[in-house]
C-alpha cells in the first residue's frame, strides 16, 4: 500500500478498489470497534477549521484503536508565528505515525510528506485535491452501481475553487466513468479543455441522462469575487431546484460533499430526495477512511486478509 | 593595484565590441590592456594560463535584488557583490527594492558607495520611479540621476506602475536626462492573487494563477506611452511568446524599447510547480514550453537584447513555506552564464559570441555603463571574465556564495564554468575563488 496518500492519482483503480472493498467490510460493521491500530498515534493536523472531516478521521482512527492527537493551528504555536516546517517536525517527535492535514495552501501536504517520515494523507489542501473525499464519494456510487464503466456523472458548480472536483473527476476517470463539468465560464479552471471531461455550462440538457448528479458547494465569496453577479442569479441557473430535479432519471443519484448552501446549490426539499444520498456520504466516509488507515498503517500481516481476517 | 604586469597566455578572446574571436594573449598593466595578439613576451608579467579558455568582456546584470539596505540576513552588497564576481559579472544593477526604498540620493550614493568599497563588481543602483515603490508619486529622480551614483535607470521592480498616466509622466520626465524608465508587466487586477502561472498546470494544482496577458496588457501600454512621449523604456524579465512578438512589433516601428530575459524563464517551466516547492516561484511566474521558446527566439534575433538575472536571495525561513505564502524570487547571478551556454550555445541555438552580447555588451551599452561590456583592445580597462566554455559542474546550493540558497538549479549539472573574473586589471574571482582584499 502507498506511504501517503496526496492526490487521489497515488492510488490506481486496483487501489481504489482495494481501499474500497476493504471498506465494505467496515460499512458492514459500524460502530465495531478493531484493535489492529493499537499503539500507533494518529495526528489531525488541521489548518483550516473542519468539522465533518476532522470528525470523520477521529472516528475511523478511534475505531481502529489508535490514539487520536487533534491539532488545530488556532490557539496554537502557529499563532506565534511558528512555520509549517517546524510544527510539522515538532508534533513528529511526539513519536507520531500518520499526519492527516487540512490546509488552505495548495501543496502544503505535499512538502509535509518530504519534511517528515510519518504517513501524510492529505485531507484537503487549498483548492487542490481532497483524495478521501474522492474515495468516499466513489464509495457512494458503488453501493448503486454495479460498475463505474460508462457511469455519467454531472459535477456542477464553482469547479475553479473546489478540491472536491478535481479529486472526484480524477477519481471517477481512473474508474472509467463519463464525467461532464456544468459550471458558469467563470467558475471554469484554466486549462479544463485537457481535462478529457466534457464541458458544458448548461445544466438542463445535461440532466435526463445522468446517472450521479455532483453539486458543489457555492460559496458567497464568489459573488464578492465577481464570479457570478448573485448567489440568487447561480441558484436561478445552476442551481438543482425540484423542476430539475424533475429532469433527472430515476435512477440518478444526487451528491454533495457538505456543508450545503440550501436554496443556493441545491434547493432545501431536493436534498431530501429519496435519490439524494448526502447523509451516506458522511457515513460512508468514516468506513472508507477506517480502511485506508487499516491499509496504510496496518502493517503487512493485516493488509492481507482484511480486518476480519485477523 | 597590483604593480606587476599581468599576460593572460594562450586563451580565445571573444569580444564582440570589437568583432575579435581569435586566439591571443593580453597583456595588462595599471588595471589596463596594453597589448593584444598572440606570443606577446611574458617577460617581468605574472602569466596566468588561459589554454582551453575563453577570454570575453565581463558581464553586466541590469536586474539584481541585493537586498541592503534592510534584509541583510538573505543577502548583503558584499555577499550579492561575491556572487556577482563568482558568475563573472563586473557590474551589477541595484534593484530599488530596499528597505529603506532606493527612491533619495541618500540611498543611491549609500548603495553606490559600499558597492565601491567591496570592490568586487561595480554596484550601479536602480532608483525607484515612484516613492516608496507605492505607484503614486514620482521619486526625484533628478536628484538620484545627478548624486554620485549617477543613476539613469529607474524601476519599482517587483511593483507595476499601474496608473497610464504617472507611467506617462515618468517616461516624459525621464527625458530629461536620458533615462530608461523599467516597468515590472503586471496588471493587478489580472493578477490577483495568483501564485504562478496561468493554465494547464495551475489548473490541475488549484493554484490562483497569473494569465501572460497580466503581462502583455501592460507591456503594450508601456510601449504605446514610450512611442506617445519619446521616453526610453527597458521591459525586465519578459516571460511569455505574445510579450515578445509585442516588443518585436515595437521595434519595427522605431519605438526605443529595450528587453531583458533571465535564465529561468529560458529554461524552466510551470511544470516544476507540480512539486510545489517554493523554489519555483518566481514573478513573472515560469510559464509553459511554448513561451520558452518564444523567448529563446526572440533572445537569438535580438528582440530580447539581454540576458539579466532578476537575481532574488530569500532568507530560507521565509522562502520555505506553503507554496502561495512563499516571496517570488530565484537566485541567478552565480549560474546565469553556465546556464545560458549549457541550454543555448551547447545545443548550437546562440553562438558563443551572441551569449556574450547578450550578457555584456548589450547590457553595458542599454545603461551607458562605459569600462564594461568591452571592448578588449589596447587602452581598455581589464574588466574581463575567463571562462573554461567546456567544463561540467554540479549547482550545490550551499556552496553558492550568497547568503540565501533558493536556486532553482541545484542539482543541475551544467557546461561552462567561470575561472577568473577581473575588475580593471585585479583579479576578483581566481581559479574559482572570490580574491578579497587587495587582490
Amino acid at each position: 500500500m502507498i506511504k501517503h496518500l496526496l492526490s487521489i492519482r497515488d492510488l490506481d483503480a486496483d487501489g481504489i478498489q482495494r481501499v474500497l472493498g476493504t471498506a465494505d467490510a467496515f460499512r458492514d460493521n459500524m460502530g465495531r470497534k478493531y484493535p489492529t491500530l493499537r499503539l500507533k498515534t494518529v495526528v489531525n493536523f488541521f489548518y483550516e477549521a473542519s468539522t465533518r472531516t476532522r470528525t470523520s478521521f477521529e472516528l475511523a482512527a478511534k475505531r481502529l484503536s489508535a490514539d487520536v492527537l487533534n491539532f488545530a493551528s488556532g490557539g496554537s504555536s502557529v499563532e506565534k508565528g511558528e512555520s509549517l516546517k517546524d510544527t510539522a517536525q515538532t508534533i513528529e517527535a511526539m513519536g507520531v505515525d500518520c499526519i492527516i492535514a487540512r490546509h488552505s495552501s495548495a501543496g502544503a501536504p505535499h512538502r509535509l510528506a518530504e519534511w517528515v517520515s510519518a504517513s501524510v494523507i492529505n485531507a484537503g489542501d487549498g483548492m487542490h485535491e481532497h483524495p478521501t473525499q474522492a474515495l468516499l464519494d466513489l464509495f457512494t456510487i458503488r453501493q448503486h452501481f454495479p460498475s463505474f464503466g460508462g457511469l455519467r456523472v454531472a459535477i456542477v458548480g464553482d469547479v475553479t475553487h473546489s478540491r472536491v472536483a478535481r479529486s472526484d473527476v480524477l477519481g471517477l476517470q481512473t474508474m472509467g466513468a463519463d464525467v461532464t463539468l456544468v459550471a458558469p465560464p467563470t467558475l471554469l479552471p484554466a486549462g479544463v479543455d485537457s481535462w478529457d471531461v466534457r464541458v458544458t455550462t448548461e445544466l438542463d440538457p445535461v440532466l435526463p441522462e445522468l446517472d450521479v448528479c455532483y453539486l458543489l458547494r457555492m460559496q458567497l465569496e464568489r459573488q464578492k469575487g465577481g464570479y457570478v453577479p448573485t448567489l440568487r442569479e447561480y441558484a436561478r441557473l445552476w442551481g438543482l431546484d425540484r423542476r430539475r430535479a424533475a429532469l433527472l432519471p430515476e435512477r440518478a443519484l444526487i451528491m454533495h460533499p457538505g456543508p450545503m448552501n440550501r436554496g443556493v446549490e441545491i434547493a432545501a426539499d431536493v436534498a431530501e430526495f429519496p435519490r439524494s444520498v448526502i447523509t451516506d456520504q458522511v457515513t460512508n466516509g468514516i468506513a472508507v477512511r477506517q480502511a485506508l488507515l487499516y491499509l496504510m498503517l496496518g502493517g503487512p500481516e493485516v493488509k492481507e486478509g482484511g480486518p476480519d481476517a485477523g | 593595484m597590483p604593480a606587476k604586469p599581468l599576460l593572460l597566455q594562450g586563451g580565445r578572446v571573444v569580444d564582440p565590441a570589437s568583432g575579435t574571436d581569435a586566439a591571443a594573449d593580453v597583456r595588462i598593466e595599471r588595471g589596463t590592456i596594453s597589448a593584444l595578439g598572440q606570443g606577446l613576451s611574458g617577460d617581468g608579467a605574472t602569466v596566468v594560463d588561459c589554454r582551453g579558455l575563453v577570454i570575453a568582456p565581463a558581464f553586466v546584470d541590469l536586474h539584481t535584488h541585493l537586498r541592503e539596505p534592510g534584509r541583510e540576513d538573505a543577502e548583503t552588497i558584499e555577499s550579492g557583490s561575491r556572487a556577482a564576481a563568482l558568475g563573472g559579472f563586473s557590474a551589477v544593477c541595484a534593484m530599488a527594492n530596499t528597505n529603506p526604498v532606493a527612491d533619495s540620493a541618500a540611498v543611491v550614493e549609500q548603495v553606490f558607495n559600499t558597492g565601491r568599497a567591496v570592490g568586487l563588481v561595480d554596484v550601479y543602483p536602480v532608483g525607484a520611479i515612484t516613492v516608496g515603490l507605492e505607484g503614486s508619486t514620482l521619486a526625484e529622480l533628478g536628484e538620484m540621476h545627478d548624486s554620485k551614483a549617477r543613476v539613469n535607470f529607474f524601476s519599482d521592480d517587483g511593483r507595476c506602475v499601474q496608473d497610464s498616466g504617472l507611467m506617462r509622466r515618468a517616461l516624459e520626465y525621464a527625458r530629461a536626462f536620458d533615462a530608461i524608465v523599467a516597468n515590472h508587466a503586471e496588471d493587478a487586477g489580472l493578477a490577483g492573487d495568483g501564485a504562478m502561472n496561468e493554465g494547464e498546470v495551475s489548473g490541475l494544482l488549484g493554484l490562483p494563477g497569473v494569465p501572460n496577458e497580466a503581462e502583455e496588457l501592460v507591456i503594450a501600454r508601456d510601449l504605446a506611452l514610450t512611442r506617445m512621449t519619446g521616453g526610453r523604456l527597458h521591459v525586465p524579465h519578459v516571460s511569455t511568446a505574445r510579450s515578445v512578438e509585442l516588443i518585436r512589433a515595437a521595434k519595427a516601428i522605431g519605438v526605443n524599447v529595450t528587453a531583458e530575459a533571465t535564465p529561468h524563464h529560458l529554461s524552466l517551466t510551470d511544470t516544476l510547480v507540480a512539486s510545489f516547492d517554493s523554489v519555483y516561484k518566481v514573478a513573472p511566474p515560469l510559464r509553459t514550453r511554448a513561451d520558452v521558446d518564444a523567448l529563446r527566439s526572440g533572445l537569438i534575433d535580438g528582440t530580447i537584447d539581454c540576458v539579466a538575472t532578476d537575481h532574488a536571495p530569500h532568507a530560507r525561513e521565509d522562502k520555505e513555506r506553503e507554496f502561495d505564502k512563499a516571496p517570488p524570487g530565484m537566485l541567478g547571478l552565480e549560474t546565469a552564464f553556465a546556464v545560458l551556454s549549457t541550454e543555448l550555445v551547447a545545443t548550437g541555438l546562440l553562438s558563443l559570441g551572441d551569449l556574450i552580447v547578450r550578457m555584456s555588451t548589450a547590457p553595458a551599452r542599454i545603461r551607458n555603463l562605459d569600462g564594461h561590456g568591452g571592448p578588449i583592445a589596447s587602452g581598455a580597462p581589464a574588466t574581463l571574465v575567463i571562462f573554461d566554455p567546456e567544463a561540467r559542474w554540479v549547482v550545490d546550493a550551499a556552496r553558492l556564495a550568497s547568503l540565501s540558497d533558493n536556486t532553482p538549479f541545484a542539482g543541475r549539472e551544467l557546461q561552462g564554468k567561470v575561472v577568473h573574473t577581473l575588475l580593471r586589471g585585479k583579479f576578483s574571482v581566481r581559479d574559482g575563488e572570490v580574491v578579497d582584499g587587495q587582490g
